[in-house]
């Protein structure tokens, strides 16, 4: 590695001591950066109003006011953003599990004429912004009469995503075509082999499906404000918004519906921390 | 292998059996198809003929040929400033990102005890869904009771008003887009770990010290992943929404400074309901997106570094 060159000058274990102590550093300083107005968010979270705006600012709230949280439940329909985003969540998640496997199966395994320029097609969909099917799209869905539903945030969800299609093509490329051709001649049918042999094969990269959609969804704001009126509808990052329109100033409850926000985007994230930082050299190739 | 994936020229060209194995193979696709056309390709093509019509969604479009172009490109002073505000924010944002982004990556790829806490730690804000993020900044930024100005006050420095200050509102948002710079680093980490060990080694031999090491190895590597970036970068930047919306406000903030292009094309298709101007501002972007994309394609070849074409020229 690099310290090598070093090492005769120095000593090894001096340089390494001193290696150790600048790096440490430099992550604390790093970390700090980081995490102060994470930190600033929640301790603004257990304030009452006068502490809010205490000037200089109260570091640590005393007494800290727990019932904030449950204050945001009351002042907004916030429990139920949150049973309307893990609903749109577990649709997108369902749906997005059907296609994006099917078609990826369709593109990794079997033979047809156009695959690879079908597949280059999709793949060049990522480079265009999806933004511009967004005026042709919210005409489409109202005129279906579809504004003010979940449908607009739910079906396409079924046709699949180019960019999951793709990480799980790449996956299932990656299984021996012993397998299949076994399996053909034992009498299976195409589905079977899908469905039997590479489908729990490829559960790695179902799990980042799964991941994804999640936090996509959970982070999903101009679909839901662009398709949704009714605040019984909204989901909690839309939630969120409208309470900020409305209570400007309280901003103790704003950064406790804020944490309420981020608590099941970070809980996944801890679950599935290795296969996400695992699965984000691929990740970078996403929109 | 290649025997397998070796693609048949044209149905006619194909056995009994292959013909069922394509089927299937079209069968198997089918949803990805049907959304290509029905929510991609479909709404591409609509929204390229609405760009020539004026519509309020009720009634019936109305034919005005290129006429919302004209005004786009000669009369409207708030597609100049959506321009002028995504450019800039592009300008000052990517560099940015790429050298934050490279900076921690090398930081964090330290063989350290418990560097992995470090990692979550500085990955997490990315994590932070991105309404939230903008709120806790807005907050941060309060000009009077915000975290930011009260620390400068330590060092006596009286911060400005920040998301109230046309000349801070961009700096501001490039400042909570740069919060979640840890998900590129992580990116970045993965391309420094993928660079051969021995080239540091035999740099070490011939006297490099580290800076030259870094300039010299490290950076050439990693251009491949710098080049990703950037171009998914440029195309996330033009699609900059959330904080705009939230931090800047919907109309834009302060005299628009933070009126970013897509916050632009929302408020004339959604608030103001003209679906046409809206379709036609898209497309112009889409349009401008694919030259930069292109141009960032073509100058890849002067500054870009493949491993594979270092081996051909040896």
């Amino acid at each position: 590695m690099a310290r090598t060159s070093y090492l005769p000058r120095l000593g090894l274990r001096g340089l390494r001591r001193f290696n150790n102590v600048t790096g440490y550093t430099v992550l604390m300083v790093l970390a700090a950066i980081f995490m102060i107005p994470l930190y600033w968010m929640f301790s603004t979270a257990l304030k009452s109003p006068q502490q809010t705006f205490a000037i200089p600012p109260e570091w640590v709230p005393a007494p800290p006011q727990w019932n904030n949280f449950a204050r945001v439940f009351e002042e907004v329909p916030f429990g139920r953003f949150y049973l309307n985003t893990f609903f749109l969540a577990f649709v997108n998640i369902a749906g997005h599990l059907i296609s994006v496997t099917l078609v990826a199966y369709g593109f990794a395994r079997l033979r047809f004429p156009g695959r690879n320029i079908l597949f280059l097609i999709m793949l060049s969909t990522l480079m265009i912004p999806y933004h511009v099917t967004l005026v042709p799209r919210f005409i489409l869905f109202s005129k279906l009469g579809m504004v003010n539903t979940y449908w607009p945030l739910i079906l396409p969800a079924f046709t699949g995503s180019p960019f999951l299609i793709f990480l799980v093509r790449q996956y299932m490329m990656s299984i021996p075509f012993d397998l299949d051709e076994a399996a053909y001649i034992d009498g299976a049918n195409r589905f079977d082999v899908f469905w039997r042999i590479i489908l729990p094969l490829t559960r790695p990269a179902l799990m980042l499906v799964i991941v994804f959609t999640f936090i996509d969804v959970w982070n999903d704001f101009l679909q839901p404000l662009i398709y949704l009126t009714d605040p019984d509808k909204f989901t909690v990052s839309l939630g969120l918004s409208f309470f900020q329109g409305a209570r400007e100033t309280n901003w103790n409850l704003l950064m406790a519906g804020s944490v309420l926000a981020m608590i099941p985007p970070l809980i996944l994230f801890f679950f599935a921390q290795k296969q996400l930082i695992g699965g984000i050299s691929v990740e970078g190739l996403k929109g | 292998m290649s025997a397998i994936m070796r693609l048949p020229r044209s149905w006619t060209q194909l056995s009994v059996s292959e013909r069922r194995e394509a089927l299937a193979g079209y069968l198997f696709i089918s949803p990805w198809l049907v959304g290509f056309v029905v929510f991609f390709f479909g709404p591409i093509v609509a929204s390229f003929v609405l760009s020539f019509t004026r519509w309020n969604i009720v009634g019936s479009p109305q034919w005005v040929g290129l006429s919302n172009y004209e005004r786009i490109f000669t009369q409207d002073p708030f597609f100049r400033k959506a321009v002028t505000v995504t450019l800039k924010y592009a300008a000052i944002y990517l560099p940015l990102e790429v050298i934050f982004g490279i900076l921690i990556a090398v930081v964090l790829n330290q063989k350290l005890r418990g560097i992995g806490v470090f990692r979550t730690m500085y990955y997490m804000p990315y994590i932070v869904p991105k309404v939230a993020s903008s709120l806790v900044w807005v907050w941060v930024l309060n000009p009077r009771y915000g975290l930011l100005n009260t620390i400068l006050g330590w060092f006596g420095i009286q911060g400005p008003s920040w998301l109230a200050d046309p000349d801070w509102v961009l700096p501001s948002i490039v400042m909570m887009a740069l919060w979640g710079v840890g998900g590129s680093a992580v990116i970045y980490l993965a391309g420094l770990q993928n660079v051969p060990t021995q080239l540091y080694e035999a740099a070490a031999v011939d006297g490099a010290n580290r800076f030259q090491q870094f300039v010299r190895i490290t950076l050439p590597m990693l251009t491949p992943t710098i080049f990703f970036q950037l171009v998914l970068g440029l195309i996330g930047t033009f699609q900059t929404f959330t904080p705009a919306f939230i931090a800047a406000g919907r109309s834009g903030g302060p005299l628009q400074s933070g009126l970013f292009y897509m916050l632009y094309i929302y408020n004339r298709s959604f608030e103001s309901m003209r679906m046409g101007y809206g379709a036609a501002l898209a497309w112009i972007m889409t349009v401008f997106i694919l030259i930069l994309t292109v141009l960032v394609f073509r100058s890849s070849k002067y500054w870009v570094y493949y491993e594979a074409e270092r081996k051909r020229t040896r």
